[in-house]
């Protein structure tokens, strides 16, 4: 009762305090413009499609990289110690630059060595820049989740005969993905949103779809209604990740 | 005779002085500055517009234009301060920090809405910007040969909408942030073609892209909007009339011509698109 009564009074001050500023004619004209709006919403939704698209092929490629990365970090054997350094070297460098920087790098860099089309398409170098980079986000989730399985699991494993391959597959492996499954997610709604970088080497997406309306118009509003397409999917996206958290909490108590 | 002469001289000289404190008078207080004229540009400003990104050279078209512009308002040459802004900053809601902007801003009727535009000191021919590699492999200045090929485009200008109008391609364009991305996707074999003005396309292709080339041009009369440039200012600047006088003065007294003359390299010898 007492949350509810402090709520509505945030709001009602917000909703009547905003309008009394002294720009938000302006402000209104230039961001929140129904005319605008309606006029640019479809062809938003319409570009929208293409970020769906990029997230789906770059998703699945994504999570096996990261997986290879952090088995890579995991071997215990002396001979495949340059694995070993190979997955930190990798996680070390994917891991410290920005994003948009590793795509105008790979998204322009490599087709400039002078490969032939289709093989030079921004989609593919584009999409390969975003997977490196978030491989090696996913690859530190899943490592993590790996440590966390208790030493003495793999000792029981071994005692039963399970080669150390099997024991990673069949006993590590998929308890430590079940327990990092939620921070994964976060990462993949965060990779949602960075498919928008792939716009500055040329794909129209959303983002350079508004980007462009905005330019047309002189006017902000397309800003907005792609905003509110990406809140459609995230925030669903988020409460699910914090549902998984919560069902994972209770499991483990 | 001489009497005659010295009264000329003077009443010529009165009349000027008159001319002068009107168009001052027509600037006073409507300046952000007091006695100064605040312009803004590009940051940075770009060949053939203004010369090595510094306006206050007054060197390049739109430098020179200001200058005049500024010296037909009454302000002497350094009565001019220059800022520096993005596209969005200029059309952002609340108060600027220029008088006027000038970075090849196309007026169009949706843009008007929101900001206020000067009669055009420049109306461009539209160029398809491309490579030696790709008119070997055939691209002709022809409408037909045009939309089979892979265009690009800067997406903050009116060239997007003119490619989707007077071309239409079978694909769907690619648009980037600016004229260095566009040619580095053309120099990754990532578009054939990109359209843009025509004395930016003539830059770009003589310096910045290897083995570019000019494949041919739209000239304004042929478009039903030509790309008309003008001065951005905050809406309901009263600073307009006085620029727009201005302008119309330079524009008579073909001072306008001259300038373009001057820095602006002729279409002549750019073939023009069937």
């Amino acid at each position: 009762m007492i949350a509810a009564g402090s709520t509505i009074a945030v709001v009602l001050a917000i909703v009547v305090l905003v309008p009394l500023a002294p720009g938000w004619e302006a402000v209104q004209r230039s961001f929140f413009n129904g005319e605008v709006f309606a006029a640019t919403f479809p062809g938003l939704l319409n570009a929208f499609m293409l970020d769906v698209a990029i997230f789906l092929w770059c998703a699945p490629a994504i999570a096996l990289l990261g997986l290879l990365i952090a088995l890579c970090r995991d071997v215990r054997s002396p001979a495949l110690f340059p694995l070993r350094m190979f997955g930190a070297l990798y996680t070390d460098i994917f891991r410290g630059l920005p994003v948009i920087l590793v795509i105008y790098l790979v998204g322009f860099g490599v087709p400039g060595l002078g490969l032939p089309r289709p093989w030079n398409s921004p989609y593919i170098w584009g999409s390969l820049a975003l997977i490196l980079v978030y491989a090696a986000y996913v690859a530190e989730v899943i490592r993590s989740g790996i440590d966390s399985i208790h030493q003495s699991q793999r000792s029981a494993a071994a005692s039963l005969g399970l080669s150390e391959g099997d024991t990673m597959r069949f006993v590590v492996l998929p308890q430590a993905v079940r327990n990092v499954a939620p921070a994964n997610m976060n990462l993949f709604i965060a990779l949602q949103k960075d498919v928008a970088l792939l716009s500055f080497i040329g794909p129209v997406e959303i983002f350079r779809q508004a980007g462009v309306y905005k330019s047309l118009m002189a006017n902000f509003t397309p800003y907005v209604g792609a905003a509110l397409i990406f809140l459609a999917i995230t925030i669903p996206a988020t409460r699910y990740a914090d549902y998984l958290l919560h069902k994972q909490r209770r499991r483990q108590r | 005779m001489r009497l005659l002469a010295t009264t000329g001289a003077v009443l010529c000289m009165t009349a000027t002085g008159a001319l002068a404190d009107a168009h001052g008078q027509c600037a006073a207080d409507k300046t952000l500055e007091d006695g100064v004229l605040t312009i803004a540009t590009g940051n940075p400003a770009f060949y053939p517009w203004v010369l090595n990104d510094a306006p206050e050279s007054g060197q390049g078209f739109e430098a020179a234009v200001a200058y005049a512009i500024a010296a037909e308002m009454g302000f002497e040459a350094d009565a001019v301060t220059w800022v520096r802004t993005s596209f969005d900053e200029a059309i952002q809601p609340g108060p600027k920090n220029f008088d006027f902007n000038m970075q090849q801003y196309s007026i169009t009727p949706e843009r008007e809405q929101m900001v206020d535009f000067s009669l055009p000191y420049y109306t461009s021919a539209m160029a398809v910007l491309t490579t030696e590699a790709v008119v070997e492999a055939g691209a002709e200045p022809t409408l037909d040969s045009l939309r089979g090929l892979l265009w690009g485009a800067d997406a903050n200008t009116t060239a997007v909408p003119m490619l989707t109008e007077i071309v239409g391609p079978e694909r769907n364009p690619m648009l980037y942030g600016d004229n260095v991305d566009v040619t580095a996707a053309m120099q990754a074999g990532q578009i054939d073609a990109a359209l843009f003005d025509l004395p930016t396309a003539l830059y770009l292709s003589a310096v910045v892209v290897e083995g570019g080339t000019i494949l041919g041009q739209f000239p304004p009369d042929r478009s039903e909007n030509p790309d008309q440039f003008g001065l951005l200012m905050e809406e309901g600047n009263p600073l307009r009339d006085c620029v727009n006088a201005a302008i119309t003065t330079l524009t008579e007294s073909g001072r306008l011509a001259e300038i373009e003359a001057e820095w602006l390299q002729g279409a002549t010898g750019v073939p023009v698109i069937q």
